[in-house]
């Protein structure tokens, strides 16, 4: 299998389109980075008109975790279709060149096949995160510097303090990675419907935005399905970043407000991912494959 | 028909009259003597530095503790200045800072009696600023009259509201400096729309209750002083 993955894996890096992920992505940072380079004092400033009415912050608010976070907030969203264009072209696209008969032929089962073929798309998905890593965190912190990082969420603010995020930053792209690594077996999973890339891509991307939509609404109806879609727990990355506080209201440097949260997301994730794959190998073993 | 008031209580009400009014300002004397002390006291330092830890304390903020350091210089000019991180300070200026609660000139000075801070007794006065354009509108200082030591003062501002704060004294009380100042103050519900935050999932009921309603409070424990050391009046600015 793992021949079968290097090769996999060979056929991805050499599709340009792979490249076009990484160049957006950069592209997409850059603009970030540059925005909030030029402007970022008024961008802090309207997200924090309704606090300094009370209060003054000192302190270097716009520093390279805090941008990091943006980053984040804002690509997490757009990621997915980016995961999308390889995840849900691995099989529709051989069956597109028509060289899915010819891959058959090898001398391996159709489920090590699949499995190669997931594993492939998982590597690149790590990658493009690595990537956004590499810029949205390691160059904003050069570019910005580092402080503390200060988090306005919808009912609270959280300081977390600079020798405290790092690890924060690892667990959250872990978190993102596991995320992404579902988009990427929902999209893998689809692709066996379809003997075209379009249809599983557009498909793919679909499911995500009905999923969001319905995790965001905040209507009861949808509140009974909302702890099963995965796009719901595709944002508990977040919560690496708030801590716990003792009754003294006084923070606990290295805890987690909701470690229980994480895990369910995590386990929701998990679960979603064997689904999908576990399901693309059935469908692929009793497949009549004519292209 | 009016009925006359009898001539023994006319006589009564102005002999009562005759000893209250003078006893009445004797005490606005003794108060009014007992803040000049306080600030005299107080006036011994012309500046100080001093190290520390700054908790906020604020139902909606969860912060670190800090470390700070804080520059004051006669007879009003403060700064606190955090050894790095992120320090949230309610607004208004409450320059953290004792020299600033006794109004330094020209005020009225009222007795309220005595009470109880922690097992101190204090005497209650209510200072009333004669200026119009002075943003404090009202103090009341709850003075320690044995150590001439603020113990506790309440402040009622034009634009910041009210704000308390509590000092505890320790191995500088000599010079009138707290070892510890707890600054209370009033706090308005805070939020932010979820569009902003990119939250969706609603923050638990029992969470949101209990940032509700509460008064928030920043402690600053301080851990050294450097008294009379001299600090030019250019680093305030």
């Amino acid at each position: 299998m793992w021949t079968h993955l290097q090769i996999e894996l060979y056929k991805i890096f050499r599709r340009p389109r792979t490249y076009l992920a990484f160049a957006a992505i950069t592209a997409l940072i850059a603009v970030i980075q540059v925005g909030l380079f030029m402007d970022g004092k008024e961008y802090t400033e309207f997200v924090m008109a309704d606090f300094e009415g009370s209060f003054s912050v000192d302190g270097k608010i716009l520093n390279g975790y805090f941008i990091c976070y943006v980053i984040l907030q804002l690509l997490l969203v757009h990621v997915p279709l980016l995961i999308a264009l390889i995840a849900a072209d691995m099989i529709s696209g051989e069956a597109n060149m028509g060289t899915l008969r010819v891959l058959l032929t090898k001398p391996q089962s159709r489920t090590a096949i699949v499995l190669a073929k997931f594993l492939a798309s998982v590597v690149y998905t790590l990658l493009l995160l690595i990537w956004i890593a590499v810029l949205g965190l390691f160059v904003s912190m050069w570019v910005f510097g580092t402080d503390d990082m200060f988090l306005m969420k919808s009912s609270y603010v959280v300081i977390v303090k600079e020798s405290d995020v790092f690890w924060r930053y690892a667990g959250a792209f872990c978190f993102a990675a596991l995320s992404m690594v579902t988009v990427a077996a929902l999209g893998f999973f689809l692709s066996f419907f379809a003997e075209n890339s379009i249809g599983p891509i557009v498909a793919t991307m679909s499911v995500i935005i009905v999923a969001t939509i319905l995790s965001t609404m905040n209507i009861p109806i949808f509140n009974t399905i909302k702890p099963f879609l995965f796009t719901t727990h595709m944002i508990t990355w977040k919560e690496f970043f708030d801590f716990k506080v003792n009754d003294a209201n006084e923070a606990i440097i290295g805890s987690i407000q909701n470690p229980d949260k994480i895990i369910r997301s995590a386990l929701v994730l998990v679960a979603h991912i064997i689904a999908f794959v576990g399901a693309a190998v059935l469908v692929f073993r009793k497949k009549d494959i004519l292209s | 028909m009016i009925k006359q008031v009898p001539y023994t209580i006319k006589v009564t009400c102005f002999l009562l009259l005759l000893f209250i009014c003078p006893a009445t300002s004797a005490l606005a004397q003794d108060v009014t003597e007992l803040v000049k002390k306080v600030k005299a006291k107080l006036d011994q330092v012309n500046d100080y530095t001093a190290t520390g830890k700054m908790k906020t304390d604020v139902a909606f903020i969860k912060a670190p503790v800090g470390s700070i350091k804080v520059f004051y210089r006669k007879p009003n000019l403060f700064r606190l200045q955090r050894n790095g991180g992120i320090s949230v300070l309610p607004k208004g200026g409450v320059s953290v800072n004792i020299g600033n609660m006794i109004v330094s000139d020209g005020f009225t000075a009222l007795d309220a009696g005595t009470g109880m801070i922690g097992k101190s007794k204090a005497r209650i006065i209510k200072l009333l600023p004669e200026g119009d354009n002075n943003d404090v509108i009202l103090s009341t200082l709850y003075i320690d009259e044995v150590n001439l030591l603020i113990l506790k003062s309440v402040t009622t501002t034009r634009e910041n509201g009210t704000y308390e704060m509590e000092m505890y004294y320790g191995k500088f009380a000599s010079f009138g400096l707290p070892d510890k100042v707890s600054f209370s103050f009033n706090t308005k519900d805070y939020k932010l729309p979820k569009g902003i935050t990119m939250e969706f999932d609603d923050t638990d009921a029992a969470v949101k209750d209990k940032m509700k309603g509460k008064k928030g409070r920043v402690e600053i424990t301080y851990t050294a002083y450097e008294i009379n050391k001299g600090i030019a009046a250019a680093f305030f600015k």
